[in-house]
């Protein structure tokens, strides 16, 4: 195979055909991929399907944790499992830029089928196209997703069924993936420790839903993080959210890095966390199930639903004082002084 | 988080909170000129904890929100010529012009980057050297310094293609010109991290003229909490004076290396101010001697400012005059997703804090 990747890799010729058989097929191998039809049978299925996609622009394409590919199976294997699905089938689209390293898009591959392998699905169709150099940023990654809904979740994916009382419970530290990959961009000097905490999670929600009935909203806290989610709650259940700044947990190094930068923890995307919003009688039971993972291993409640402030998240500030958490507006921008 | 915690100890806040409560026998209204302290006063959520008699005015220290239109209006023209590249602070993007934004100008194509530090924008220069690099120089004594050493680093190396284009401002004017203008305030925050460069001393013709106190604050809750505890003390026993608290910081001399690095670049010049319109010598320009890294003098261009007023009020806000309610733009036509007053685009704006945080004193 070339080292490079070339335009006429995404000519549809014979290239293609290579890059196809020797790179992708080789690390995705599974027998729904293998006919290589232009699409794949999923047999016939039972249950409620759920239906996902999203795309993957990250830049560095490689950062502390994990990289692209593993980015977009636990990406989209994520938004399934939050919403009750346990995922099954995923396709994947690749739109890569002129030259790039053979060697770069293999580890990308890899590591694609490594965490799907993983997470137990099957990568079973896919797409290649080159762009010119300097038309798209090393690397783009979309994948799709076909999961069933776990028979516990049918209730609360067809409706709102959190109400005043309930706990939000999340499963580990915020802000990890935001700032390794803030810096590995920024090539900030911040020592070891920061990774991305980039998983799959339905392996975890399939067992708590097994084990407990009383989750009744998870969500994954990707960009815009546990602020912008809890804002969507509270503005779609019209119920208050109040959330303790001083229970939030976040990693030492995560808060010098945001103290420094003028970053806010709560916005900065995970990959590997949700927030849970549950029954407060199941709390116990859930957090003592979720600290048995490892992905769960620093989980904790961060607050609760309440009457007072209907529509409005407002968190209690360390020192005691109280502060309205709202939408991002724009982009999190350094600030000056 | 070390050196950090310490500062937010909630009973270290709980007493603070309560010796102001006993101390201030009367109403007190101090201003925080800086947006550093708006931002922390609200991220902390410290309105909410203080005694009813006792309350924060935002001042004019948001360096983006009084920098005026035209300053805006010129960078967008220096973004669209041909061969040039704009650095600038974040903060900056979203500011309207009188007809656009830098944003908007970025999302149209021309070469518009965010830099964390003038550092950064001297390598854009080393590594298009066939570009011309403009750094958008805005901020108060803080930044200025950092400007002054990149030009001076720019003629070490020879750096032909970078030039700054400044809007940095000086503080004590503006203090100054608050009070002449009758803002009822008994006290000033005063600023931290200017101070650090400038020492406190630049302050004291304030309790000297004006009877007003001032107390040069940190930035952590208890920091500011006991700064207004300074500040109440000095009015009730009537001893206005200019105090530290921000002592593991700022000296009273400041950083003197800093301050030779401004005086060697920049000097004092007449400026315009959102809201306060021009006060003499309060804006930063650069010396003739380093006039090959001045943009202005290196890029004269005509620019059209659009001198209209929609009904904001952003220049009594930043005065202190009125508040962001009193704004009939506020929370309707300008919010923080669709701003249309400067106070707005900042996070360090009045208007930003108070549409954020509008029900809870």
């Amino acid at each position: 195979m070339k080292d490079r990747i070339l335009l006429s890799h995404g000519s549809g010729g014979e290239l293609t055909h290579r890059l196809i058989q020797e790179l992708f097929v080789r690390h995705f191998d599974n027998d729904r991929l293998r006919p290589l039809s232009d699409s794949a049978m999923l047999g016939e299925c039972t249950g409620k399907m759920l239906f996902t996609t999203d795309s993957y622009v990250v830049d560095p394409i490689f950062f502390p944790g994990g990289d692209i590919g593993k980015l977009a199976v636990c990406g989209t294997v994520n938004d399934l499992a939050v919403a009750g699905a346990m995922p099954s089938y995923l396709t994947a689209g690749f739109i890569i830029e002129e030259g790039m390293p053979m060697e770069e898009l293999e580890r990308v591959a890899d590591s694609m089928a490594q965490e799907a392998r993983k997470a137990g699905v099957q990568i079973v169709a896919g797409d290649t196209k080159v762009v010119n150099k300097g038309k798209a940023d090393k690397l783009y990654i979309n994948t799709s997703g076909v999961g069933f809904l776990h028979p516990r979740f049918n209730n609360h994916y067809e409706e709102n069924t959190v109400k005043k009382g309930d706990q939000l419970i999340v499963n580990g530290n915020l802000g990890d993936h935001g700032v390794a990959v803030l810096a590995a961009r920024e090539k900030l000097e911040i020592g070891p420790g920061i990774r991305s905490d980039c998983a799959s999670l339905n392996g975890l929600i399939a067992d708590l839903l097994d084990k407990t009935d009383g989750i009744r909203f998870m969500r994954d806290l990707t960009r815009g993080g546990l602020a912008t989610v809890m804002c969507e709650v509270a503005d779609h259940t019209g119920l208050g959210i109040h959330m303790d700044e001083g229970a939030l947990p976040i990693h030492d190094q995560v808060r010098g890095v945001c103290e420094m930068m003028g970053l806010d923890p709560l916005y900065l995307a995970n990959e590997g966390k949700f927030v849970l919003i549950v029954d407060p009688g199941s709390v116990d039971q859930l957090i003592d199930h979720l600290k048995a993972s490892p992905l769960g291993a620093d989980a904790c409640v961060v607050g609760e639903v309440v009457e007072q402030h209907p529509g409005r998240v407002v968190m209690e500030t360390p020192i005691g004082g109280k502060r309205i958490i709202d939408k991002l507006t724009g982009e999190q921008l350094p600030r000056i002084c | 988080m070390r050196y950090v915690d310490e500062y937010r100890d909630r009973r270290l806040v709980d007493k603070l909170v309560r010796r102001i409560a006993s101390t201030a026998q009367r109403g007190y209204v101090f201003m925080e000129v800086c947006g550093g302290h708006t931002m922390a006063i609200h991220r902390f959520g410290i309105p909410s904890l203080l005694p009813g008699n006792i309350r924060l005015k935002s001042g004019p220290g948001c360096p983006v929100c009084v920098t005026g239109k035209s300053y805006i209006d010129r960078a967008i023209a220096y973004a669209r010529m041909t061969d040039n590249i704009i650095c600038t602070y974040g903060d900056l993007l979203r500011v309207p012009g009188s007809y656009s934004s830098l944003h908007e100008q970025r999302s149209g194509g021309t070469d518009i980057r965010i830099v964390y530090s003038l550092l950064e924008a001297l390598e854009v220069a080393r590594q298009h050297p066939h570009k011309r690099v403009v750094f958008l120089g805005i901020g108060f004594e803080t930044t200025a310094p950092a400007s002054a050493v990149g030009i001076m680093q720019a003629r070490r190396e020879g750096l032909d293609n970078f030039f700054v284009y400044s809007s940095h401002k000086l503080m004590p004017p503006a203090m100054e010109a608050i009070v002449e203008e009758g803002v009822p305030i008994d006290g000033y925050l005063c600023p931290g991290h200017v101070s650090t460069i400038t020492g406190s001393g630049i302050y004291s013709h304030i309790p000297r003229n004006y009877g007003l106190g001032c107390v040069v604050s940190g930035f952590e809750p208890s920091d500011i909490l006991q700064s207004i505890l300074m500040l109440v003390e000095q009015m009730e026993d009537r001893r206005p004076g200019v105090e530290i608290q921000y002592r593991r910081a700022v000296k009273p001399q400041g950083n003197e290396k800093a301050q030779q690095y401004m005086e060697e670049v920049f000097e004092p010049r007449d400026d315009w101010w959102r809201g306060l319109g021009i006060l003499p010598q309060s804006g930063l320009g650069i010396r003739d001697a380093y006039a090959g890294f001045d943009a202005e003098k290196q890029m004269p261009v005509e620019v059209e400012t659009r001198d209209d007023d929609r009904g904001w009020i952003c220049g009594d806000i930043l005065k202190g005059l009125r508040g962001p309610h009193d704004c009939k733009l506020f929370g309707s036509v300008c919010t923080p997703f669709q701003p249309v007053g400067a106070c707005m685009v900042s996070s360090e704006g009045a208007c930003q804090a108070s549409y954020k945080y509008r029900s809870f004193r």
